[in-house]
C-alpha cells in the first residue's frame, strides 16, 4: 500500500491509498480521478495515462521501457519527467509519490 | 439541458455502461444513477480475457473497472444479474427481469454485442465455447493446457489472441477460417499473411477456405470437428469466434431507430432525446469518414461514455478522435488507427521480416488508416495524421530512415 497524490492540471489534488501490485494508472482509474484516461487499460498502447513524476521520485519509479519511451515521444506536452502511469508499478517504497497531469491526454 | 439532479438509468454494466456511471460522477452529476447488468459481477475490462487472463497473468481484481465498494460510495445503485426486458418511453420506465421497474429521466442503452452462433449440428455440445465474458474466459482457460487440443472456428482477432494464449499454455491450436485468408474482414492482405506466418512459426495450424459441417461429441462432450470436405479434426474444446451481433432488440422493440446497431448522434443520443446508447451496440457517426458505422472497441466505448456524460451534465464534450484498436499476440503489439474506408493505395513502412513495420492506407495523399506492428511512432503519428487530414508524401512515408515527425512535418 502506498499513499499517492495525483494533481490535476488545474491544481486539484487527490490523495488516495493504492494497493501494491497495481499500477499508478490503475490507482487513478479505480478511484475515478479525472485527468488519466487509460483508454487501453494498461497495455502501453495509447499514451493516455501520461503523468509527470516529481524529480525526487524518478529513481524509485523505475526505468522506461523502449516501448514506453517510443509512445511518449509522440504524446503531447512531453517533458523529461514524463511517464506513462500504467508502466509504474506501485510498491510500498512509493509511499508519498506525487504525480502531476498534463493539460490533456489526447 | 444540463440537469444535475436527473435520474439516469444505464442498461448494461460492461465497459461502456460502467464508464458512463464513472464519468457522470466525475463530471459532477448529483442525481441517482442505476446501473443494471445481466452478468453476476461489476463492470470489468474485456480485452485481457483473451490475453493476460487466459495466461493467468490477470485476476478478477485487476480486471475490475472500479473496486466493488466504489458503486455504493458513489451513490450508484448497481443491480447485477438483472436484465431489462422492455422500455416504455412514454412513461420513461424500464421493466426488469427480476420483476418491478425503474423510472428514468435519462436512459443509457449499453447492452453491447453477443457472439454470433454457428447454425451447425453439435454447436450446443459441452466444450463448445465463445469468448465475450469472464465466465466464458474461465471455461476456456480450464480447457487449455499442455497436451490439450483447441480448435478455433474463425480467424479474427479473438481467434488469433486465443491461439497465441493457447500456445503459451502448451496447448495445440488450429484455426479454421471460411475465407481464403485470416483477418479477411478487418485487415489488409499483407497483414493477414504476416500474422498467419508468425502464428505458424509458433506452432499454430490453419485450415483456410474451410467450412465446418458439424461439431461431433461423445456423451455430450465435444470430441472432433467435421470439416465440409468430411475430414475430422480431434479436439478437446472448440472456440467459436465468428463475429458479434449488436444487442439492439430492447431499443428496436421500444421503437428507437436501429440499423445494425442503435442509431445515435455525436452526443450518443438516439432518436428519443431522453434515450442514449453507447458502446458496441451503437451505429454511430464517423465524421472523419462521412458515414455511420458500428465499432467494437474499448476506445469507442469510452469516447461515447464521455459523450453521454457530457450531454447530461453540460461538461465540455470530448475532443474528436480517430477510431483505434489494439491486439497483443506473443511479442507482437498491433495498434490500428482509423478505418481503411475509401482508401486507394497502401504504403508499407519498415521491415516485415523483423516484425517491426506499419501499413498505411491512403486516399490520395491523406492517411485513412494505419496498421502498426511493434511500431508506436507510426501508430501515434498516423493517428494524428488521420485526424488532421494533412497530406503526406508517399515517398517519405515509405522511407523508414525519415522519421515520422519529419514525414508529418
Amino acid at each position: 500500500m502506498a499513499k499517492i497524490t495525483y494533481i490535476e492540471h488545474d491544481g486539484t489534488e487527490h490523495t488516495v491509498d493504492v494497493k501494491a501490485g497495481l499500477s499508478v494508472m490503475e490507482g487513478a482509474i479505480k478511484n475515478n480521478i479525472p485527468g488519466i484516461d487509460a483508454d487501453c487499460g494498461g497495455a502501453c498502447a495509447c499514451a493516455t495515462c501520461h503523468v509527470y513524476v516529481d524529480d525526487a521520485w524518478a529513481s524509485k519509479t523505475g526505468e522506461k521501457s523502449a516501448m514506453e519511451e517510443s509512445m511518449l515521444d509522440f504524446a503531447e506536452n512531453v517533458e523529461p519527467s514524463s511517464r506513462l502511469s500504467c508502466q509504474i508499478k506501485v510498491t510500498d517504497a512509493l509511499e508519498g509519490l506525487i504525480v502531476r497531469m498534463p493539460e490533456s491526454q489526447h | 439541458m444540463a440537469d444535475p439532479k436527473a435520474k439516469v438509468v444505464i442498461v448494461g454494466a460492461g465497459h461502456a455502461g460502467g464508464s458512463a456511471a464513472a464519468f457522470l460522477r466525475q463530471y459532477g452529476h448529483e442525481g441517482p444513477i442505476v446501473l443494471i447488468g445481466d452478468e453476476p459481477i461489476p463492470p470489468y475490462q474485456r480485452p485481457p480475457l483473451s490475453k493476460a487472463w487466459l495466461k493467468g497473468e490477470a485476476d478478477a481484481g485487476s480486471l475490475a473497472l472500479k473496486d466493488a465498494d466504489w458503486y455504493a460510495e458513489n451513490d450508484c445503485d448497481l443491480r447485477l444479474g438483472v436484465t431489462v426486458t422492455s422500455i416504455n418511453r412514454g412513461s420513461k420506465t424500464a421493466f426488469l427481469s427480476a420483476g418491478g421497474a425503474v423510472s428514468y429521466d435519462y436512459l443509457i442503452i449499453a447492452t453491447g454485442a453477443r457472439a454470433r452462433k454457428l447454425p451447425i449440428p453439435g454447436a450446443d455440445l459441452a466444450g463448445v465455447l465463445e469468448l465475450r465474458t469472464a465466465a466464458d474466459a474461465e471455461q476456456l482457460k480450464a480447457a487449455l493446457g499442455p497436451g490439450k487440443r483447441l480448435a478455433i472456428i474463425g480467424g479474427g482477432y479473438i481467434g488469433l489472441e486465443a491461439a497465441a494464449s493457447a500456445r503459451a499454455l502448451g496447448a495445440w491450436a488450429l484455426i479454421i477460417e471460411r475465407e481464403p485468408r485470416i483477418l479477411a474482414r478487418v485487415a489488409c492482405e499483407e497483414l493477414s499473411t504476416f500474422f498467419q506466418q508468425y502464428h505458424e512459426a509458433k506452432g499454430v495450424n490453419f485450415e483456410l477456405s474451410a467450412g465446418v459441417k458439424a461439431i461431433e461429441g461423445e456423451g455430450g462432450q465435444v470430441r472432433r470437428i467435421r470439416l465440409s470436405d468430411d475430414r475430422a479434426v480431434e479436439c478437446d474444446a472448440v472456440l467459436v469466434g465468428v463475429g458479434a451481433l449488436p444487442n439492439e432488440e430492447l431499443a428496436r422493440d421500444a421503437g428507437l431507430e436501429c440499423a445494425g446497431g442503435v442509431v445515435v448522434d455525436l452526443q450518443a443520443r438516439t432518436s428519443d432525446p431522453s434515450v442514449f446508447a453507447i458502446g458496441d451496440v451503437t451505429h454511430r457517426p464517423l465524421p472523419l469518414y462521412d458515414r455511420q458505422f458500428r465499432l467494437e472497441s474499448v476506445p469507442n466505448a469510452l469516447e461515447q461514455a464521455k459523450q453521454v456524460a457530457s450531454a447530461i451534465t453540460g461538461h465540455a464534450p470530448p475532443s474528436p478522435e480517430a477510431p483505434w484498436f489494439w491486439s497483443d499476440q506473443y511479442d507482437l503489439k498491433l495498434q490500428i488507427a482509423g478505418l481503411p474506408f475509401d482508401a486507394d493505395s497502401r504504403v508499407v513502412r519498415g521491415d516485415m521480416a523483423a516484425a517491426k513495420f506499419a501499413i498505411f492506407h491512403l486516399k490520395g495523399d491523406q492517411v485513412q488508416a494505419v496498421e502498426a506492428v511493434n511500431a508506436p511512432p507510426e501508430f501515434m503519428m498516423g493517428k494524428s495524421l488521420i485526424l488532421s487530414r494533412k497530406p503526406v508524401s508517399r515517398e517519405k512515408l515509405a522511407n523508414s530512415s525519415i522519421s515520422m515527425k519529419e514525414v508529418a512535418a
